[in-house]
């Protein structure tokens, strides 16, 4: 979120272009902070924001007096802010156990009569709570106690926009549930002045009134779009397998992953259209869906299943086509800094969360994003998903990639190259065990085993990391050439992290051994792909870096040296290989 | 923490919260005298001040103060 003096900077950008509104905000403490938080808000969700500001204290007047300025400003949209202190400092003032039980009817009659004479929207704020601690806890009881009355109140109001369509409740209640009293409310500034927010929670509060406004012009999120591997379960299914993915109730972080999904059943079942987006083999990815009994979401849940190997910013655009709604109603999950730039990158409109990295955070996040405001809720929004399930059914084809070199020139890629040692064995060792998917041969290797090899003049290591300018991905991808004879290297071994697929690393990864096998006279190097249930992604990949495949066999393959072109790549060596 | 630091935090402060990137302050200088300087551009300053250092003022602190010298020496005194 930002903070109160980034949203005046904010205030100075052109807004020439943006759609006018016209909004009044009335309040019955000193709102200025509030308004200049409506006003940048506004600018960040797209709207130029006309604010009418009543003067203090000028509800009653306002909205009672035909010929007010309020009427003459002509608003779409009047936000009225009546604060728990001035509820609490007249409920101060009240002689009677009758009064005191009669503070929120009251103020409820009082609403019914502005309703009744503003005929725009309104956007009326709720009461965070002041709890006086009179009764102590025992205010529960006691229905003149001032706690009883707003939280009375608070939820008459709600009944009360049942029957008053033009009534929207922006929930001040729920934003200091949030955030916490202490952090809304600043004492000290509250007494010396007329503010009951503080300057840390205006930015908050502004987000949320705007929100509802943005939700009324119809600018509204339709479609979540869902990454799967280490966002809606723990681990990745094409290396751990459907038995190993956490997920399911008790204790780890299994339960985080089903709480999440539920939250995305909620949304769905609230007509939020659900679309996936991986990168995995389609059977694969489908499998938790169909068969795990902890899913929680399930294949009819989805209106568009999209595994693949293609760009998510491509596989984005097909999900688009397909369902026919803005980018802008979009938003995207997804674990990886990767991808979610990727995606800003190539669709900006697109809101992308910057999902916490400890997947235990991502509902208190989330919750606080407020991503999925509307202004209305009706039963034929449930039966949404259904349809698009078959409106995808009916277009679906197969989708172009878009060149990206422009995008992994952006990331400033470095691999260091080195060769097996002390400090690299256990990574190497367990990445061996765990990569099914990047995996030609699929030789798993134990610590020992490869300290042998390492020790052995036969065998040459190379052991990749990668880095970006968003971070280090630490070590992610190893070769191992054999030495068959003078002039023959064998890739005895290759696999890679799915973490770092499609960024052209196969590519560096073939220079690299190329070069050391050229400069130390070998002529040709071959290799062999040994098909498995996980690694069907790579078994062309011999062929596509330019091999060719031996007579006698559909999967042994040969590449001669002496002509040997680099392959295209946007990722720079760093510190240079050392063997 | 010396007062001619406290000093040069504070003048980038009030540069900052009443945008106003020529605005030189002395011990002096008060809100009669700096136009900008109004009642919300104090609640502003104020926080900003209490983040900025890691404190907090209570309310008579907030009312006493005729200028910035006295702010400063509020300051020096948490």
């Amino acid at each position: 979120m930002y903070t109160y003096s980034e949203i005046k900077k904010i205030l100075k950008k052109d807004t020439n272009s943006l759609p006018a509104l016209n909004v009044a905000l009335l309040g019955d403490t000193a709102t200025q902070f509030l308004a200049t938080g409506i006003k940048g808000m506004g600018i960040e969700k797209g709207f130029h924001i006309n604010l009418y500001e009543a003067d203090y204290n000028q509800i009653e007047a306002q909205i009672i007096d035909d010929t007010s300025d309020l009427y003459k400003f002509d608003p779409g949209y009047v936000i009225i802010f009546q604060s728990s202190h001035k509820l609490l400092s007249k409920y101060n003032e009240l002689q009677s156990e009758e009064e005191r039980c009669g503070l929120a009817d009251s103020r409820i009659d009082f609403i019914k009569n502005i309703c009744s004479k503003v005929t725009c929207r309104i956007i009326y704020y709720n009461y965070p709570e002041i709890d006086d601690r009179i009764f102590g806890n025992y205010s529960n009881h006691v229905k003149s106690s001032f706690i009883y009355q707003i939280r009375k109140l608070n939820f008459d109001l709600m009944n009360l926009t049942e029957s008053i369509p033009h009534l929207f409740v922006c929930d001040l209640s729920s934003v200091q549930n949030k955030f916490g009293r202490n952090m809304a409310f600043s004492p000290s500034i509250y007494t010396t002045t007329e503010m009951v927010l503080s300057l840390d929670i205006i930015p908050y509060i502004a987000s949320q009134t705007v929100d509802i406004i943005t939700a009324a012009q119809g600018k509204l999120k339709k479609c979540l779009i869902l990454d799967l591997d280490n966002t809606l379960w723990g681990g990745v299914i094409g290396d751990d397998g459907i038995e190993n993915i956490q997920l399911g109730e008790g204790i780890g972080i299994g339960k985080a992953y089903t709480e999440f999904q539920y939250w995305i059943k909620k949304l769905k079942n609230r007509g939020i259209i659900l679309a996936v987006c991986s990168k995995n083999d389609e059977e694969i990815a489908k499998e938790p869906f169909e068969k795990h009994p902890d899913m929680v979401l399930r294949m009819e849940d989805i209106s568009l299943f999209v595994a693949n190997w293609n760009n998510k910013a491509d596989n984005i655009r097909y999900i688009q086509s397909i369902l026919n709604i803005g980018f802008d109603s979009m938003v995207f999950l997804d674990d990886n800094p990767f991808e979610r730039n990727l995606v800003r990158d190539n669709l900006p409109e697109v809101v992308v969360p910057e999902l916490p990295e400890d997947p235990a955070e991502y509902l208190e996040y989330l919750y606080g994003l407020n991503l999925f405001e509307t202004v209305s809720y009706s039963i034929q929004d449930v039966e949404r998903t259904k349809q698009y399930q078959e409106e995808a059914k009916r277009t679906l084809s197969q989708k172009e990639y878009v060149n990206v070199d422009d995008y992994l020139n952006s990331l400033q890629m470095q691999s260091e190259v080195k060769a097996f040692d002390k400090f690299t064995i256990p990574r190497v060792a367990q990445l061996s065990q765990r990569s099914n998917q990047f995996n030609l041969r699929t030789v798993r290797y134990t610590d020992s085993e490869l300290i042998q090899m390492k020790d052995n003049p036969d065998f040459i290591s190379f052991v990749f990391t990668l880095d970006d300018k968003f971070g280090n991905n630490g070590i992610i991808g190893v070769i191992i050439l054999e030495q068959k004879d003078r002039e023959t290297f064998f890739v005895n071994t290759w696999f890679m992290s799915c973490r770092v697929l499609k960024r052209g690393m196969e590519n560096f990864m073939l220079n690299t051994i190329v070069k050391y096998a050229k400069l130390h006279g070998f002529e040709k190097i071959t290799s062999e792909y040994i098909p498995t249930v996980k690694n069907k992604m790579v078994e062309n990949l011999y062929l596509e870096l330019g091999f060719s495949a031996l007579e006698d066999s559909d999967n042994h393959f040969i590449l001669p040296l002496d002509n040997y072109v680099p392959l295209k790549t946007h990722i720079e060596e760093k510190n240079g290989y050392s063997i | 923490m010396e007062r001619v630091k406290v000093f040069e935090v504070l003048q980038g402060i009030f540069q900052d919260v009443l945008d106003n990137d020529d605005l030189v302050i002395t011990d002096q200088s008060s809100a009669l005298e700096i136009e900008e300087w109004d009642s919300l551009a104090q609640i502003q300053l104020v926080v900003a001040i209490e983040k900025k250092f890691n404190i907090k003022f209570n309310a008579q602190e907030i009312l006493s103060w005729k200028n910035v010298g006295e702010m400063v020496d509020c300051i020096l005194q948490k």
